[in-house]
């Protein structure tokens, strides 16, 4: 078998995107174009509350009046916004009080991207909230987590049952003129996920919700809202898969966190949006912001492995307000064929004794470009803050590229910031070595690219670990063998 | 086991196997000694698949298979290990990782289930303490960091853990003092047996007072020039390549 530069290439420009099927279920999709009688629509459709339309429609306001960004390392035809239905839901009447009245292709397709429910339910204690096309369609262990106090639930239903919450914190984070896709998600967002844990309470199990693009041409713009009330704790897990489609699709979400004094929350995500195909051809634009706040004591920890998308614009952010709380950011993002990341973090230290930690991995193969765009600021009131970067670059083949683009403005002179970066490249040497210990080229890619994203795949809860190498190998699988 | 028939090989276009011929059978150890750029680790690199060596005439056989067609972890599933002259580094991934990898992924070829844990666990510390390896060692990165002696010595615990029936020593004395280099020698020693074979690639006699081998053979441009048994490797020793070479011009 060869494994020559050239064709290391070929066999990594190979992969088909696995989960690149499409379930046929009936959907009642919006026309397309975005005007505020969309913007009201959507609301309506979701039996919204006045506050709730009159926010959005500020929004769209916003949106319209803002330019779409173009600083970014990421080069691609602007979506044409009117071109998009903003709205999409499976028909069969949403929420079920038990699986068996589910949709069995939905459920079929869960399956296929092995995600069974029941497994799911057997599983260490992980709750599902599914949000497919826009409407959670199930929703499980509720009670288990509401004995505790804990809320749990899609945003629409929040906004009807949680108003009080809903209206205090969402916004308060990512404020809807925060940018371009920001105030596009705040304007016209379908649904998303809802997370309330009590002052004190440690959440019992991982909060997981899988995300999926189901209809051609529907963008997606889920908004997530996780509070963490004093002293709690709550781990969450997002993880995404998309059909393969030929033209572009946009997602532009929102999560916004509030961690609390002394409050935690761990966020990990396995994002694996349809790349596009190996001649570069559709994928899904995914335009994320995401930000968190720390009160005292807080901390809030983003770990992400990033495989899919054709174009990825995202930076999982902390605002570090409470004396001595914490961000953390983990994250491993892969790039093939044409794909394009812009991914990194900000770490905004405003409060004394604040540290944050940065360890960034990107894998870059084929003709793709990968760029770290990182921020680390320190106010002038911030004392001791403290921060550790670290930004590792792993090369497969000569037609690819690996980007630092790290921002460090200090205004304290207190604080210490240290940054590394290394950039590496995987070898014939080193393929040849595990060929001849029996390893094929394939078991050895992915054996190397686990190991150099070792670090970071420790952070992520066990079973999530598991499918994130799993996902890691799919990313760069060839047609070998 | 291992025959070797009028072998060319070629790198780029530079020719540097001319027609080497060797039989190996089982239980023995054959010497391969020669100045640089003789072709001693070209024929180690031949034998074990290397891609980017072309084989322009002659063949490589195994057990009276062509091993032609076979990719290097085919060839590494039938038996053919080779400890490498430089041991590359795999970041990330620790040697117990690698060694139930390259186990496990041999055990597949040949149709059988993972290795269980336990089993695992048991062939590990047997072997480890054959070889006097540190456990702590094992979970450091592959190669990451390790000294000279420590990379040689990792490969022949490589070589007991994977049981090969033709294993090729590139080099494996060179950067190894002498407590090392005993160790190491010991180990192969104890892994010899009558049913497989170890080829030794050397430039010095020294390693072959440890690894007393059957049968030496002096590779000179290429070619195997002589042949003879131990005492081959002692007369090379003392009088040196040069003596070869002239003779090979006469």
């Amino acid at each position: 078998m060869a494994y020559t530069e050239e064709e290391l290439k070929k066999e990594l420009e190979t992969k088909e995107y696995e989960y690149g099927f499409y379930t046929d279920i009936e959907s009642e999709t919006f026309p397309v174009g975005l005007n505020e009688d969309i913007v009201v629509a959507i609301s309506k459709k979701k039996e919204e509350p006045e506050w709730m339309t009159e926010w959005r429609l500020e929004a769209f306001k916003a949106w319209k009046e803002m330019e779409e960004p173009e600083w970014a390392n990421v080069q691609y035809a602007k979506p044409d916004f009117q071109a998009i239905s903003y709205y999409s839901a499976p028909n069969s009447k949403p929420k079920y009080d038990s699986l068996d009245e589910v949709d069995p292709e939905l459920l079929d397709t869960f399956k296929r991207l092995g995600i069974s429910l029941d497994e799911q339910k057997k599983l260490a204690g992980v709750a599902v909230d599914i949000v497919m096309d826009s409407v959670s369609v199930a929703t499980t262990f509720k009670k288990t987590l509401a004995e505790k106090g804990i809320i749990f639930c899609s945003i629409s239903e929040a906004i009807k049952e949680h108003p009080e919450l809903v209206k205090k914190y969402i916004g308060s984070i990512v404020p809807q003129k925060d940018n371009f896709y920001a105030a596009l998600n705040s304007a016209v967002f379908s649904d998303g996920s809802f997370c309330y844990i009590p002052k004190g309470v440690r959440c019992p199990m991982e909060l997981s919700t899988y995300f999926r693009i189901n209809q051609a041409g529907t963008g997606q713009f889920e908004r997530t809202l996780v509070i963490a009330d004093e002293g709690s704790y709550v781990s969450y897990l997002e993880g995404c898969t998309a059909p393969s489609r030929d033209e572009n699709q946009l997602h532009a979400a929102v999560v916004e966190l509030i961690a609390l004094d002394d409050a935690e929350i761990k966020y990990s995500t396995v994002q694996n949006w349809f790349p596009g195909g190996k001649d570069g051809v559709g994928g899904v634009f995914n335009f994320v912001t995401k930000r968190g706040l720390c009160e005292k004591n807080a901390k809030i920890s983003w770990t992400q492995v990033e495989t899919g998308s054709a174009v990825t614009w995202k930076y999982p952010s902390c605002v570090l307000k409470g004396d001595n709380s914490i961000g953390e950011f983990y994250s491993i993002a892969v790039t093939n064929n044409y794909q394009q990341a812009d991914t990194g973090t900000k770490m905004i230290h405003l409060g004394k004794n604040t540290r944050s930690t940065i360890i960034s991995k990107g894998i870059s193969a084929g003709k793709s470009q990968n760029s770290y765009r990182g921020l680390v600021q320190v106010n002038s009131r911030a004392e001791n803050a403290r921060n550790f970067s670290q930004c590792d670059s792993l090369l497969m083949g000569n037609d690819c590229g690996a980007h630092t683009f790290p921002y460090i403005e200090v205004k304290n002179k207190t604080a210490q910031i240290e940054h590394e970066a290394t950039t590496s490249k995987i070898g014939e040497d080193q393929i040849f070595y595990c060929n001849q210990r029996g390893i094929d080229t394939e078991k050895a890619i992915a054996l190397i690219v686990n190991g150099f994203s070792k670090e970071v795949l420790n952070k992520l809860p066990m079973e999530f670990a598991v499918e994130a190498q799993k996902l890691l190998e799919i990313s760069l699988e060839g047609s070998v063998g | 086991m291992l025959k070797i028939n009028d072998l060319h090989a070629r790198v780029e276009d530079k020719d540097i196997l001319k027609g080497i011929n060797l039989e190996v059978n089982a239980g023995e150890v054959h010497a391969i000694m020669g100045p640089n750029g003789s072709g001693k680790s070209t024929l180690a690199s031949v034998i074990a698949g290397k891609e980017e060596f072309e084989v322009t005439q002659g063949s490589v056989v195994l057990d009276g298979e062509d091993l032609e067609d076979d990719a290097p972890e085919e060839r590494a599933h039938k038996g053919i290990f080779l400890s490498f002259q430089y041991p590359v580094e795999i970041p990330g991934v620790s040697v117990t990782n690698f060694m139930k990898t390259a186990i496990n992924e041999s055990r597949k070829a040949r149709g059988l289930e993972d290795m269980p844990a336990k089993e695992m666990l048991k062939l590990i510390r047997e072997k480890s303490e054959m070889l006097e390896i540190d456990r702590k060692f094992l979970s450091r990165s592959l190669n990451e960091g390790f000294s000279g002696g420590e990379k040689k010595r990792n490969e022949i615990f490589q070589m007991a853990m994977l049981e090969p029936r033709l294993a090729i020593l590139d080099e494996t004395d060179s950067g190894l003092d002498i407590d090392a280099l005993r160790i190491v020698a010991n180990g192969v020693n104890k892994l010899k047996s009558k049913d497989n074979a170890v080829v030794v690639i050397t430039h010095y006699q020294r390693l072959l007072e440890y690894i007393v081998p059957d049968f030496v053979h002096v590779l000179h441009n290429g070619k195997i020039v002589k042949s003879g048994g131990k005492e081959l490797a002692l007369e090379l020793e003392e009088k040196g390549y040069d003596w070869i070479k002239n003779e090979a011009v006469v």
